[in-house]
């Protein structure tokens, strides 16, 4: 059996700019597969030229085995759908919104009605047929956006950042939905992310890009673990630290992640792990927290950058923690670049590879 | 004295509407001649302008060609021409010695037409290719990756662009019936033939025929204001 997709030395240029230098990649039928990198790393442009709707500069595609040429991609869109970063909703109705693909497809009506019935359950929005899609918040539009691809049941799904920004109550219905389309109905999911904690979760096999190349592949969490040893792996991935663990008596472990700096996790642990804190997990304050969550510490704020209705900040405390926090919040505490913070989160938020 | 002349000028008003008001209610023709000819000529010419203009901005806005910017630019500049000025220079491309001129189009409807039609073509032409612009890429990417054929697509961004097309149309529309230089150089205020309610305002005002010109401007305005409602509701509903 031939992969499901296989690309063979893609190159991609945008003028002077190379986004992809001579990518090979499989995919095999069934499978999740993450694709992480930095912004920029050209991780849109790969998921775009898998979903038909971009040529590659040179190189091959191979479908099921069968090259991909200029008349192949039609096709090839039809069996494949991408959900974009950017949330585009088409101007009217969520049912019509839903029902878009199946239409061109010129499906008979009542099919239709069922299946866009059973995309909007999937994504818990029951009963939102005849509501305008503009009209609806962001991470509703984004389940919009997902329901309107799953309903076509394609063979291979393709998602770019589709948690970036949002709520974790949406981004963990999203999470599901993209596990119940693979496990159940067996859809082919590849998933472009620069946040390990959600999608990193979902995935089996990784790929890391940097500057439009792959640089790691393999099991999630190897090439996790490969990212944090690399330098660029620091500043790329939000908190992700190798450290040496010692279990403590309480049944956790005391990690030292170098800087000066000690984090409590659960789970007995000796030796070199690899600790992921999810940035949202961090509670930033003013003053030390009174509370029952094991790691407290004292930083600076080095860098504030807008993400969508959050802000992450960067705060220097022996190593650099980044946090993300409500626009509201940054406001009220009157937090910038320089205010003294406390960064304040449980043992059980840390997770270990 | 000031005090007077205003009072006096008040009562001239009020009885200009009172006058235009009986005028309107009453159906008298030629009100209604200039209301009619107005809203067929203005349509026509709109009409005309939408065949040619919503093409023509559907290619500038979504396609990449040698010329596109500079096209882009020549609409954008005519966008605020005066109107007078376009009358004349079709006036003289017109007249019996002008290049046209065996045509011996000047002086009817359809020179007016012709006229306003070009007057409403690059408003047509540069809100539309800027509508189609706005939803152009992501609308039809969104379209393919959903299986649509490139046809499909174009329609779909087409119909994402149609609350902001529909509003060009009526401002078109709009533009044409309200303005004087096209009809008044290239129609001549013929009565019967080539009056319409702008020329026949600003000739029945000269005149001291207050009240016809208030009657004409209310309903000038009526349109105008019924139409730029109708528009937004329109809009909104388009919308969602």
């Amino acid at each position: 059996m031939p992969p499901l997709m296989s690309l063979r030395d893609l190159v991609k240029d945008y003028g002077e700019v190379r986004a992809l230098d001579h990518v090979s990649l499989e995919v095999e039928d069934g499978e999740t597969l993450a694709v992480f990198g930095p912004n920029g790393a050209g991780k849109t442009t790969l998921l775009r030229i898998m979903a038909g709707i971009e040529a590659p500069t040179s190189g091959r595609i191979y479908y099921r085995g069968v090259e991909v040429d200029g008349k192949g991609l039609a096709e090839l869109r039809r069996r494949c759908t991408m959900v974009f970063q950017r949330t585009v909703i088409f101007n009217t109705t969520v049912y019509k919104n839903v029902a878009y693909g199946l239409a061109v497809r010129g499906l008979p009506q009542n099919e239709v009605a069922k299946k866009v019935k059973d995309a909007l359950n999937l994504v818990k929005l029951k009963g939102y047929e005849r509501r305008p899609a503009r009209r609806l918040s962001g991470g509703e539009q984004q389940r919009v956006a997902l329901a309107r691809a799953i309903v076509l049941e394609p063979e291979l799904l393709l998602l770019d950042e589709p948690t970036a920004n949002l709520d974790p109550e949406t981004a963990s219905i999203i999470e599901e939905t993209i596990r119940y389309m693979n496990r159940e109905r067996g859809t082919t999911v590849v998933v472009a992310t620069h946040n390990v904690f959600g999608m990193g979760k979902v995935a089996e096999r990784a790929i890391l890009l940097m500057n439009g190349r792959i640089v790691e592949e393999g099991s999630v969490s190897d090439v996790l673990l490969r990212v944090s040893l690399r330098d660029a792996g620091f500043s790329m991935l939000d908190n992700i630290f190798v450290g040496w663990a010692e279990p403590t008596p309480n049944g956790t472990s005391a990690i030292d992640i170098g800087g000066g700096v000690k984090i409590e996790a659960l789970g007995k642990r000796r030796g070199r792990v690899t600790a992921l804190i999810p940035p949202i997990d961090i509670i930033v304050s003013k003053k030390p927290l009174d509370s029952s969550a094991r790691n407290v510490l004292k930083g600076r704020i080095v860098e504030v950058s807008e993400a969508g209705s959050t802000v992450r900040l960067k705060v220097e405390a022996g190593r650099v923690f980044t946090a993300q926090i409500t626009e509201t919040s940054l406001k009220e505490m009157k937090l910038n670049v320089g205010s003294e913070v406390y960064l304040t989160f449980k043992a059980s938020s840390i997770r270990l590879l | 004295m000031i005090g007077e002349a205003c009072s006096r000028m008040a009562l001239d008003i009020l009885e200009g509407l009172r006058r235009a008001v009986e005028l309107i209610l009453s159906g008298d023709p030629s009100v209604l001649d200039a209301t009619l000819r107005s809203l067929y000529v203005s349509g026509a010419a709109t009409f005309l302008a939408s065949i040619l203009g919503l093409p023509i901005g559907m290619i500038i806005g979504s396609r990449e060609f040698p010329g596109r910017r500079l096209l882009r630019g020549f609409f954008n500049a005519l966008l605020g021409i005066p109107t007078v000025g376009l009358g004349l220079i079709l006036y003289l491309i017109l007249s019996r010695s002008g290049p046209l001129g065996a045509l011996r189009m000047l002086y009817t409807p359809s020179a007016m037409i012709l006229g306003q039609a070009l007057l409403v073509l690059p408003i047509l032409v540069s809100f539309t290719a800027n509508a189609v612009e706005n939803v152009e890429r992501e609308i039809k990417d969104l379209s393919k990756t959903l299986g649509a054929s490139e046809l499909q697509a174009s329609l779909t961004v087409f119909r994402e662009a149609l609350p902001s097309v529909s509003l060009a149309v009526i401002a078109g529309f709009n533009r044409a019936l309200a303005e004087l230089g096209v009809a008044l150089m290239l129609g001549g205020n013929i009565a019967g033939l080539t009056r319409v309610l702008t020329t026949t305002i600003a000739m029945e005002a000269t005149r001291g025929n207050i009240e016809l010109s208030i009657a004409l401007t209310i309903i000038l305005l009526s349109i105008v204001f019924a139409l730029s409602s109708a528009a937004n509701v329109l809009k909104e509903k388009l919308e969602g």
